[in-house]
């Protein structure tokens, strides 16, 4: 894959900002990453399927696949977990919450690929291990949510300058970097 | 042997990479072009930059595994090792990693039934001496390694397709550049013990045996032919590397296990003779 285009973007997106991203891009992100994994997709999913809200509103937000390591609201790492694993779910959560950008590692699949095309969305890839810089890059946790579900699994909302590279892997045209994805 | 000299052990496994496996990936950074040469950058970036601030290198902390090698006591050299393990968690800090997997309740402390994995080794060892190596297994690596029992007649050519085709599914999930471990022989828990065991094995050391030696060479240079490169954004470097653990095994029997390890294959040695405690790399 070659270097693509750079851009530097906030946290509360248009869906203009996201349609501009092609597959190869780089996105560096200032603002608000919410972090959320398998258990939280679920519980997000069951609550606005019962037509209530989310006690964290994700419209136009960026959500991260994460479980950071955090000391009071210090970040201590926070690099990205396998979205795969949330393949089963996010297609659903990118209709039901009007999310606009997903951060994770490793690719995902038809089902997310599909979503992200027809309600305006983008998937990025920040380089799985560098979890160390992605604390650097990070300004500490404005919030916390679900802590019931273990610190790996609740929902941080972690402030973070300059996040990245974060590379466009799945873009809202249909294209991806993995053709078998 | 103290609680806390066991926390200082995993501060360092967590926080400085092995330096055999920080060459590999500088080789692989020369190797490597546009955005799979930017990840290699990020990576490197990220190793030194753990090291300096004494930080975990990534937030998966991992499931941590010891091999421990004592002549007595065994039940207190796992009591103090599991002190290690909660204070670590406090101090380093390590990530909250460990659950019950039926009710998926996580206590915070790292620490559960059968929870740190703690390996007693049937090597020799002098009384009044424990030496042990650790491993912190993320689960990104751990999710797509897998065991599998082989008809013998497939012989070193079935051995290298179950390898070459656990790794390809794997693709970009296990973080790439990953080092490839491979126990064959012994029976189904056995290999994978071995190939878990492989990964201990420096990149810069051969395997003894010629046999190994030889299925490490042509595992790694196929697995580079698969092209999945750095995160999977393709490219020369696959694998850093391949180790072959091996055991002798049941005449009708072929067990083969495949212990994927990502970029951050996090390993450290430490021993302890009486009182004394060093930290080995």
């Amino acid at each position: 894959m070659g270097v693509g285009k750079v851009h530097r973007l906030g946290t509360s997106l248009k869906e203009g900002d996201v349609r501009r991203l092609r597959v190869g891009d780089v996105v560096y992100l200032s603002g608000e990453l919410y972090t959320m994994r398998d258990i939280a997709h679920l519980r997000a999913i069951e609550i606005l399927r019962g037509k209530k809200r989310l006690p964290f509103d994700l419209r136009g937000k960026v959500i991260y696949h994460c479980g950071p390591i955090v000391r009071g609201t210090e970040v201590v790492s926070a690099g990205p977990t396998t979205s795969m694993r949330m393949e089963r779910t996010e297609a659903d959560l990118v209709h039901l919450s009007g999310l606009r950008a997903i951060v994770g590692k490793g690719g995902m699949g038809r089902g997310t690929l599909e979503a992200l095309r027809k309600f305006g969305a983008v998937y990025l890839e920040y380089p799985g291990g560098v979890g160390a810089l992605a604390a650097r890059s990070s300004k500490g946790v404005k919030k916390s949510y679900w802590r019931d579900l273990g610190d790996p699994e609740a929902v941080w909302v972690i402030a973070v300058e300059d996040f990245g590279p974060c590379f466009v892997t799945m873009d809202s045209h249909g294209e991806t970097l993995r053709k078998s994805a | 042997m103290k609680a806390h000299e066991v926390a200082e052990a995993l501060r360092v496994l967590e926080t400085d990479l092995p330096r055999d496996v920080e060459e590999g990936l500088q080789g692989c950074l020369r190797r490597e072009g546009g955005n799979s040469r930017e990840v290699m950058k990020a990576i490197v970036e990220n190793v030194r930059y753990a090291r300096e601030r004494s930080i975990p290198m990534c937030q998966d902390t991992g499931t941590l595994v010891f091999f421990v090698r004592c002549a007595e006591r065994q039940s207190e050299v796992v009591d103090v090792i599991r002190k290690g393990v909660e204070l670590a968690t406090k101090e380093v800090p390590l990530r909250a990693n460990t659950v019950n997997p039926f009710t998926r309740k996580n206590e915070g402390r790292n620490l559960g039934r059968n929870n740190p994995i703690v390996h007693f080794e049937g090597e020799a060892c002098e009384k009044g001496k424990i030496s042990m190596d650790i491993l912190a297994r993320g689960a990104g690596s751990e999710n797509v390694s897998g065991a599998f029992m082989l008809q013998p007649d497939l012989g070193a050519a079935g051995i290298k397709n179950i390898v070459l085709e656990a790794v390809r599914m794997a693709g970009a999930r296990p973080c790439p550049p990953i080092i490839v471990g491979v126990g064959v022989g012994g029976t189904l828990e056995w290999s994978a013990y071995l190939a878990k065991r492989a990964l201990l094995r420096p990149l810069n050391e051969r395997a003894e045996d010629p046999l190994a030696a030889e299925l490490e060479e042509g595992l790694l240079s196929e697995v580079n032919r698969l092209g999945i490169g750095p995160m999977g954004f393709g490219g020369r470097t696959t694998a850093l590397g391949a180790r072959v653990e091996w055991a002798h095994c049941h005449t009708a029997s072929l067990p083969v296990a495949v212990s994927v390890q990502c970029w951050a294959l996090r390993r450290v040695s430490a021993e302890w003779e009486g009182s004394e405690f060093r930290i080995l790399r």
